[in-house]
């Protein structure tokens, strides 16, 4: 519209501008922090600029830890926290498509019980029965491993209803002309359905890893151990010490670094991103 | 009440994409101006930039007597009707006729009259609680038609709108918007994509191609004599037969001197017979093909292979294929060699490009 | 909504449900069963002896002025988070959505934060607002204010609250944006032929099409303060000071671990359970009216 043109363009791009510094600063101030040096953030006299210790900072971050509270090098828990997200995200994905197939291109009792058993799920976020469910693996001897780390956030129904909600867009002359071409149930999701689900699977992928790295209620309970920390607990640990004593800068490099590899796979795969988040909260 | 002038109207985009490149149209008060092409000939935009809705970067709009380049949409006194309605979702259909008289501050008792006269004349004042998703096609066509109306304004703008309807809902609301605008007598500027629309509403017809102005005239005018060979080939249905011709032959079959050109026959003006009229032309063809639709029947011959030397309009015409309308069912079986002609008076001839019509 | 196309096999459905049927069985609806059951039950604080109690858990909860409190101080959180946290990301989807030079920078620059963990994001805010060494406490105190979140249990509940809303923008902008570009833009074209001025458009047009997506985003967002922001709390003030931020999930969680209080614990999460239960409901049955819409 005429309107449009001038004046309330350069408005616009003043505002997002500054809604852009607002969302940035705090992750700038955590940059500069992690290169500086404590006693000068301890004596409240931080610099808003880019202090000379990055190297410093990052090494014994990586590789050596706090020496005071965690004492537990970062590497290891980023190593931690990937192979959580990656088994969350994977087994998800995996366990959620072929019960939506078995549910959608199948005819059996007690489907539709099955299907409502999974999907009331929905409604049963793990921070309501996490005392119960802690108790379940530990009985199940699962404490500080992988497994108990990532099984009990596999299950859910929004994967699910997701495959389901696609395979019921899929063209039924797909299954029939399969059929007619001697497929059977294993051959048509091997050579068909899975191709075909391919985009979605990959931007469920990238919501799931998300939030499989991020999660943080959960594995600080089921977590003792120091070498099981995930990255996310390890921040809070170093925190832990009275106020004077925490390493500023090294929490802040724990920080960025806890942040690298999620803010990476939404800029670097934004299409996906947000396909996934649209299509997951549906 | 008012004229509408455009002034060498210019649209070039930021990539530099020229949209539109200098059109010159004035539309006199009350007059029912057309503008046809196909689609992407910057029609649309024409219309937008009357409208207000794009910006124009270069020459003058003219609504009464103002220019109205810089002014908001708002302030043109202009109402628009959109391809897809464009009707507020949340709103009822009385509101959605009273919003823009609302906006400009008009006292509620007005406006329920407006509205109620407006409901009245479009057989809409059952409806007037409804929201437009309850409605027809038909029914929220005619909403954004009393949007227009309420308004009383200088132009009415049309975008497509009958695009979305149904062949036969599509011809009788033609006649409605065609009655309508006769008895409001409001200065109409409507774009189509579809000649035989713009044939039956227009009092100018504005023929476009490729963001300019191929012809501007009286529709019957333009039918008859289509300026270059894009106008004759895309007003009429079926299309007008183009085929190229050299100069030897315009001076031995036609009789007048020039350069080697194209010749244009429209089906209708061809008649089966085997003599040659004086000064016309006549085609030796076999039936390809017959399409009956009762009261006329059109027949696609081939000519012989020595005599294709069609094409003027790429896509128009494939080469060689010539389009005879005849009245009556009978026809000639497929396969058949017959033999079509047209007097003096049926030929149009064009330069070799295309462009220009000459008048032999 | 059935296939008529399908597969016939007696056994193989089972098979291919059975995983994830094992799952949700044993890690959501025994331990959802559990705390039922617990909540029934008081149990000493070593475990060893349990007494069926009925409802007492109930009724004492609710009939203590400090869990009423959590109750109020929950939804106050969420819908200062809420409201805060949406109106920004609808300001600036309403400035990006206009087709201009680099957009898509913008949508790249703004959407990160939601990969940021909530508890890496407590540490961001409360470094940044740290009574005695953070950067902006400077400024605070220079501007005369007595900034001590350690202290004050109001700027603690700021404080979380900023945090929280800050997180959350980035994914009520990409829903926004989404919103706004559903709306035809033919329909806004024709309020500003109506004489309508940009901003008569945004709250007679724009805003009640938006209506849909913002009460989604609504819901969203009270779901969102209510469990993900307790990763946010636990690294800023572990609830404190006093009680000044501890939400629900965090009481759950501080009555249980720290109180070993299990049978008050899981009354409180069956509690939460049917609250985000009415909250989903809710959810579903606009998510129906939409289709409509």
């Amino acid at each position: 519209m005429v309107e449009q043109e001038g004046f309330r363009r350069y408005v616009a791009h003043i505002v997002l501008w500054i809604g852009i510094a607002i969302v940035a600063f705090p992750v700038y101030v955590a940059i500069v922090a992690s290169t500086q040096d404590n006693a000068l953030i301890a004596n409240g006299q931080m610099s808003l600029l880019p202090g000379g210790h990055f190297f410093e900072v990052y090494y014994q971050t990586i590789f050596v830890g706090t020496s005071g509270s965690t004492r537990e090098p970062v590497a290891n828990m980023m190593l931690n926290s990937l192979v959580m997200a990656l088994l969350i995200a994977v087994g998800k994905i995996a366990i959620s498509i072929i019960s939506a197939y078995g549910i959608v291109y199948f005819r059996f009792p007690f489907r539709m019980p099955i299907f409502w058993i999974i999907f009331i799920t929905l409604m049963l976020p793990v921070e309501v029965r996490i005392y119960p469910t802690y108790k379940i693996v530990a009985d199940l001897h699962m404490l500080d491993s992988y497994a108990g780390l990532a099984l009990p956030l596999i299950a859910s129904a929004t994967a699910t209803l997701l495959f389901r909600q696609f395979f019921m867009t899929v063209p039924d002359e797909l299954l029939e002309a399969s059929r007619i071409d001697g497929a059977g149930p294993f051959r048509f999701f091997w050579d068909t359905l899975l191709p075909l689900s391919r985009t979605n699977m990959a931007a469920l992928f990238v919501i799931l890893f998300i939030l499989g790295w991020n999660q943080y209620l959960w594995p600080l309970l089921i977590t003792t151990r120091d070498d099981m920390q995930t990255i996310q607990i390890g921040i809070r640990k170093m925190m832990t010490t009275n106020d004077a004593l925490t390493e500023w800068p090294i929490v802040m490099a724990t920080a960025v670094l806890a942040m690298l590899p999620p803010v990476f796979v939404v800029v670097a795969m934004q299409k996906l991103f947000v396909r996934g988040l649209v299509e997951t909260e549906k | 009440m008012a004229n509408v002038t455009l002034r060498n109207v210019r649209k070039t985009y930021p990539g530099g994409f020229e949209a539109i490149k200098g059109v010159n149209v004035d539309v006199g008060d009350g007059q029912f101006c057309v503008l046809v092409g196909p689609s992407g000939c910057g029609k649309s935009t024409l219309l937008r930039m009357v409208a207000g809705l794009e910006t124009v970067t270069g020459g003058e709009i003219d609504i009464g007597g103002r220019v109205v380049n810089q002014v908001e949409p708002a302030d043109r006194d202009i109402a628009m009707v959109f391809q897809n309605y464009a009707l507020y979702p949340h709103m009822s259909v009385f509101n959605n006729m009273a919003y823009g008289l609302r906006n400009r501050g008009m006292k509620e008792a007005e406006i329920k009259t407006r509205v109620g006269e407006a409901a009245r004349v479009l057989e809409l004042t059952s409806m007037l609680e409804r929201k437009p998703r309850q409605l027809s096609g038909g029914q929220r066509q005619r909403v954004a038609m009393g949007r227009a109306i309420v308004r009383q304004p200088k132009v009415f703008l049309f975008d497509e709108p009958l695009s979305n309807l149904d062949a036969k809902l599509r011809i009788a609301m033609r006649v409605e918007i065609r009655k309508l605008q006769r008895r409001l007598s409001t200065t109409s500027i409507y774009v189509t994509h579809d000649q035989l629309e713009a044939m039956t509403l227009a009092d100018i017809l504005v023929v476009m191609n490729g963001g300019q102005v191929e012809q501007i005239g009286n529709p019957l005018a333009v039918y008859e004599k289509p300026a270059t060979t894009f106008v004759a080939s895309f007003i009429g249905a079926p299309p007008m037969n183009l085929m190229s011709i050299r100069a030897d032959e315009i001076k031995s079959q036609l009789g007048s001197a020039g350069e080697a050109g194209i010749l244009g026959i429209r089906p209708e003006d061809f008649v089966i017979t085997d003599q040659t009229p004086s000064g016309g032309v006549a085609l030796p063809l076999t039936v390809e093909a017959i399409e009956r639709v009762g009261a006329e029947t059109f027949i696609y011959g081939s000519r012989a292979q020595d005599e294709q030397r069609v094409a003027a309009t790429p896509g128009e015409l494939p080469p060689g294929e010539v389009i005879v309308r005849i009245p009556g069912s009978e026809a000639p079986p497929i396969g058949q060699k017959i033999r079509v002609a047209a007097v003096r008076a049926k030929l149009h001839l064009f330069s070799g490009d295309g462009r220009t019509r000459i008048e032999a | 909504m059935q296939k008529q196309a399908i597969f016939q096999s007696k056994l193989l459905p089972y098979a291919l449900v059975a995983p994830q049927l094992a799952i949700v069985l044993i890690f959501f609806y025994w331990p959802a069963l559990q705390a039922v059951i617990q909540s029934f039950l008081l149990q000493d604080a070593f475990g060893l002896s349990t007494s069926f109690i009925w409802f007492e858990n109930y009724t004492e909860l609710l009939s203590d002025p400090a869990y009423f409190e959590t109750i109020v101080r929950t939804f106050l959180f969420s819908f200062a988070i809420a409201a805060s946290s949406l109106s920004v990301a609808l300001l600036l989807a309403v400035m990006a959505d206009k087709p201009m030079r680099g957009g898509a920078i913008y949508r790249t620059l703004l959407i990160w934060p939601y990969a940021v963990a909530p508890p890496v994001v407590g540490v961001l805010w409360v470094f940044m607002l740290h009574p005695s060494l953070g950067v902006l406490s400077r400024y605070l105190r220079a501007a005369g204010i007595e900034w001590n979140p350690l202290l004050d249990g109001n700027q603690a509940a700021t404080l979380v609250i900023l945090a929280a809303a800050w997180k959350q923008i980035s994914y009520n902008f990409l829903f926004f944006l989404a919103g706004l570009a559903a709306i035809p833009k033919s329909v806004l074209e024709a309020a500003a032929i109506d004489g309508a001025r940009p901003m008569r458009r945004f709250w007679t047009v724009t805003f009640p099409l938006l209506s849909p997506t913002i009460f989604f985003l609504l819901v969203v967002n009270i779901v969102y303060a209510f469990f993900d922001t307790f990763g946010i709390i636990d690294t800023m003030t572990r609830g404190g000071p006093g009680k000044s931020t501890e939400t629900l999930v965090y009481k759950v969680y501080n009555d249980g671990l720290i109180g070993g209080n299990l049978g008050s614990s899981a009354a409180q999460s069956v509690i939460l359970m049917v609250m985000v239960i009415v909250l989903t409901g809710i959810q579903f049955r606009f998510v129906e009216r939409k289709v409509t819409y």
